[in-house]
C-alpha cells in the first residue's frame, strides 16, 4: 500500500486518576498508525480501551483522565503538543468522528441546518448563504432525499438512521483526512446498519480518507475493514490484515472473539462465550492480562506481560505460546 | 381553576369571625345604627346572593368599596399599591437571573473549586434563613451601621414631585434591600439548578460532538449548553412570579415597604373583606397567568414539545 499515512499514534497512554494511588490505564501503551483511503478497525469488548482511543486522539479526554505518555501525529504534526486553540482547529476540519448514539449526539434544540451550517462556517471563511447551500449539497451525498426541508428540522424529527447520516454528513463537511467512526451503527436495526456502512466505504472512497472504524462487530469487521486491531486491557493484542487475523488468527482472545459469532455452518445449540469478565482497568493482573480468562494459559503466562511480537509479516501478536518455540506457534514455511 | 379560586376565597372570608365594624365600633353606638350599617353594605343577605353579586362586579372590574379607606374603591386602594409591589417582584427577578445564572454556570465548569464550595454553602445558608431574619439583619448591616440603602419606604420625601432619572434611582435605591431580601432564596435555588442542569449537559453527547466539530469552548457553553441548560429553568421561572409576589408579603412587611403585601397585612388587621378577596384573587390569577407563562416558555425554548 503505498499510500500517504495520515494518522500515527505512538506508544499512547491515557489513564484515569481515580484517586489515592488507584489508577485506571483505560489505554495502556497503544501504537498504530492508518494511511489514506484505508479502513482500520479496532475491535475489542466494552471497556477494551477503543472508544477512549478514539477520545484520546481528539484530545477530548476528560477528568480525571489524562494522557500520560505518547504522542498522536495527523500529517506528522503532534497534537499533544498542540495548544487548545490549535486543536480547535483540527477537530472537525482534519480529524472528524462520528458517535455511536445517533439519538443524542445532535443538540435538540437546533435545526439540522444549522448545526450543519455551524460547523462549515467554523472550519470554513464563507457567508451563511454558501454554507447552508454547501449543508444541502452534503445532505444529498449522504442520501437524504428532502435535504432542503430537513435543514429547517430539529433531530427529534428525524429516524435513528437520518440522524447518523446527519450526522455523517457534519463530520465530512470540511473534507476530513480523518474519520472516527465509534461504534457508528450499534445503536440501529440491521438493515440500516449496512446502509451506513456502505456509505462511509463509498464517501471514504470518493474522499481518499482515512477511517478508523471503531467496532465490536466481527462480521463489520471482515466486510468492511482493511486491516484489525483487537483490543484488549487498554492494550492492541493482535494487529493485522482482516483477513489474516479471521482465518489464521495469533491470539487466544481473538479466538474467542470468533468463536463467539453465531456460524450458519456448524449446527450447534449454544453460541461460545469467553468466560469471565475484563479485568478493570485499575487492576490488571500481573502477566498477560488476558491469562485469567484464557483456556491455553500456562504459569509462564501470569509472570509477564508478554510484548506485541510480529509473529508473520504485518502480522503481530502479544501471546507467548503464539510466539517462536511457544506451544500454540505454527509457522507457515 | 379562576371559578373555583373566586368560591375558596369568598368562603374563606366568610367563614372568617367578626365584620368590618366589630374592630372599630364604638361600643357605645347603638346596635340599631349598626344593623342599619350591615343592612347598607349587603352584610345580611343570603350567602350566595352576596356571592353573585360580588362576583358580577368582580367580572365587570368593580371590585366594589373598601370599608376601611372610606369610600374609596378597592380598584384605588389596589392600584396605588401595585406597581410598587411590581417593581419590588421584578427587582428581585431580575437579580434572581443576573445572580443564579453567571454562579451556577461557573460552579458547574469548576466543580469541586474553592468557588464551588462557597457557592454551595451560601445557597444553602441562602435557603435556610427566613426571608425576614435576612431582611432584619440587613436592615442592621446596612441601612443602620453603614448608612447605604434607607431602611424602609419606596421613595423618599425629598424627590417626592420629581420626575424623570432622579425619581428612577431613588426608587431603585430603595429597592436593594428589599429586593435582595425577597430574591435570596431564588438565587440560592436557582443557582443550584443552573449548576446541576449544566453540569449534567456538559457531560451529553451533543456537547461532546460539538467539541469533536471543533466548536470554540465559548460555543459550546454559551450556545450547546446553556441553551438547554436553561430550559427546566425558563419553566421554573414562570412559577417563581407567584412565589415572589405572595413572598413580597412578609418582605415589604419587614422594609414598611408599601406595597400589596402591607396593604394585605393592614386590611386582614382590618377586616377590610373587598381588599382581601381583591388582593388574593389577584395573586390567584398571577400565579395562574405564571404558569401560562411558563409553559409558552417552554414551547418557545425547546422544539421538541412546539405546538405545530
Amino acid at each position: 500500500m503505498a499510500q500517504k499515512e495520515v494518522l500515527r499514534v505512538e506508544d499512547l497512554k491515557t489513564h484515569f486518576f481515580l484517586g489515592e494511588n488507584k489508577v485506571a490505564k483505560a489505554v495502556d501503551g497503544v501504537s498504530f498508525s492508518v494511511h489514506e483511503g484505508e479502513t482500520v478497525a479496532l475491535v475489542g469488548e466494552s471497556g477494551s480501551g477503543k472508544s477512549m482511543t478514539a477520545l484520546s486522539i481528539m484530545q477530548l479526554i476528560n477528568k480525571p483522565g489524562r494522557i500520560v505518555n505518547g504522542n498522536i501525529f495527523v500529517e506528522g504534526n503532534s497534537l499533544v503538543d498542540m495548544s487548545e486553540k490549535e486543536m480547535v482547529k483540527v477537530r472537525g476540519n482534519d480529524v472528524a468522528m462520528i458517535f455511536q448514539e445517533p439519538m443524542t449526539a445532535l443538540n435538540p434544540v437546533f435545526t439540522i441546518g444549522n448545526q450543519l451550517v455551524e460547523m462549515i462556517r467554523k472550519h470554513k471563511k464563507v457567508s451563511k448563504k454558501t454554507a447552508s447551500k454547501r449543508a444541502i449539497e452534503l445532505l444529498d451525498i449522504v442520501g437524504i432525499s428532502r435535504s432542503k426541508a430537513i435543514m429547517q428540522e430539529y433531530p427529534h424529527q428525524l429516524s435513528g438512521g437520518m440522524r447518523q447520516r446527519v450526522m455523517i454528513a457534519i463530520a465530512i463537511s470540511c473534507d476530513p483526512k480523518v474519520l472516527i467512526a465509534d461504534e457508528p451503527t450499534t445503536a440501529l436495526d440491521v438493515t440500516i446498519q449496512l446502509q451506513i456502512l456502505d456509505l462511509l466505504d463509498t464517501l471514504k472512497k470518493k474522499l481518499n480518507m482515512a477511517i478508523l472504524l471503531i467496532t465490536h462487530d466481527l462480521g463489520v469487521v471482515s466486510e468492511y475493514a482493511d486491516r484489525v486491531m483487537v483490543m484488549y486491557g487498554g492494550q492492541i493484542i493482535e494487529t493485522s490484515e482482516t483477513k489474516e487475523v479471521l482465518f489464521d488468527t495469533r491470539h487466544p482472545y481473538t479466538e474467542g472473539l470468533l468463536n463467539s459469532l453465531p456460524r450458519m455452518d456448524q449446527k450447534s445449540d449454544r453460541l461460545e462465550a469467553i468466560s469471565g469478565t475484563t479485568p478493570p482497568a485499575f487492576a490488571f493482573p500481573q502477566g498477560c492480562r488476558f491469562a485469567p480468562r484464557c483456556p491455553y494459559a500456562t504459569e509462564e503466562c501470569t509472570v509477564e506481560n508478554p510484548p506485541l511480537v510480529e509473529v508473520e509479516e504485518g502480522h503481530a501478536t502479544r501471546c507467548i505460546l503464539h510466539m517462536e518455540g511457544g506451544k500454540l506457534h505454527v509457522s507457515k514455511d | 381553576m379562576l371559578f373555583l379560586l373566586t368560591v375558596i376565597i369568598f368562603g374563606l372570608a366568610q367563614a372568617a369571625p367578626g365584620d368590618p365594624f366589630t374592630a372599630n365600633i364604638d361600643p357605645s353606638v347603638d346596635p340599631e345604627v349598626y344593623e342599619q350599617q350591615r343592612e347598607k353594605y349587603g352584610l345580611n343577605d343570603s350567602l350566595p346572593k352576596q356571592y353573585i353579586s360580588w362576583l358580577g362586579n368582580f367580572v365587570t372590574g368593580d371590585f366594589g368599596e373598601s370599608i376601611h379607606y372610606k369610600g374609596r374603591s378597592v380598584k384605588d386602594v389596589i392600584s396605588v399599591r401595585i406597581t410598587n409591589t411590581v417593581y419590588l417582584s421584578l427587582f428581585a427577578l431580575i437579580i434572581t437571573i443576573l445572580f443564579a445564572i453567571p454562579i451556577g454556570l461557573y460552579s458547574a465548569r469548576n466543580p469541586y473549586s474553592w468557588f464551588d464550595y462557597t457557592a454551595t454553602t451560601f445557597g444553602f445558608l441562602g435557603l435556610s434563613i427566613p426571608g425576614f431574619f435576612f431582611g432584619l439583619v440587613s436592615i442592621y448591616i446596612f441601612a443602620l451601621n453603614l448608612g447605604w440603602f434607607p431602611s424602609q419606604g419606596s421613595v423618599s420625601v425629598s424627590v417626592s414631585g420629581q420626575t424623570g432619572i432622579t425619581l428612577f434611582l431613588d426608587r431603585l435605591h430603595h429597592l436593594v434591600l428589599p429586593g435582595f431580601t425577597l430574591g435570596l432564596a431564588g438565587i440560592a435555588t436557582y443557582m443550584r439548578y443552573v449548576r446541576t442542569e449544566v453540569s449534567d449537559v456538559l457531560k451529553s453527547d451533543y456537547v461532546r460532538t460539538a467539541r469533536a466539530k471543533g466548536m470554540s469552548e465559548s460555543s459550546v457553553l454559551y450556545k450547546h449548553t446553556l441553551r438547554n441548560a436553561l430550559i427546566p429553568i425558563v419553566t421554573l421561572l414562570g412559577f417563581e412570579l407567584g412565589v415572589l409576589l405572595s413572598g413580597a408579603v412578609i418582605t415589604e412587611q419587614v422594609f414598611n415597604y408599601p406595597g400589596l403585601g402591607t396593604l394585605f397585612v393592614d386590611s386582614i388587621t382590618n377586616r377590610d373583606y373587598p381588599v382581601i378577596m381583591a388582593i388574593n384573587l389577584l395573586l390567584g390569577t398571577t400565579i395562574m397567568v405564571g404558569n401560562l407563562v411558563a409553559d409558552i416558555l417552554y414551547s418557545i425554548v425547546d422544539p421538541r414539545i412546539r405546538y405545530d
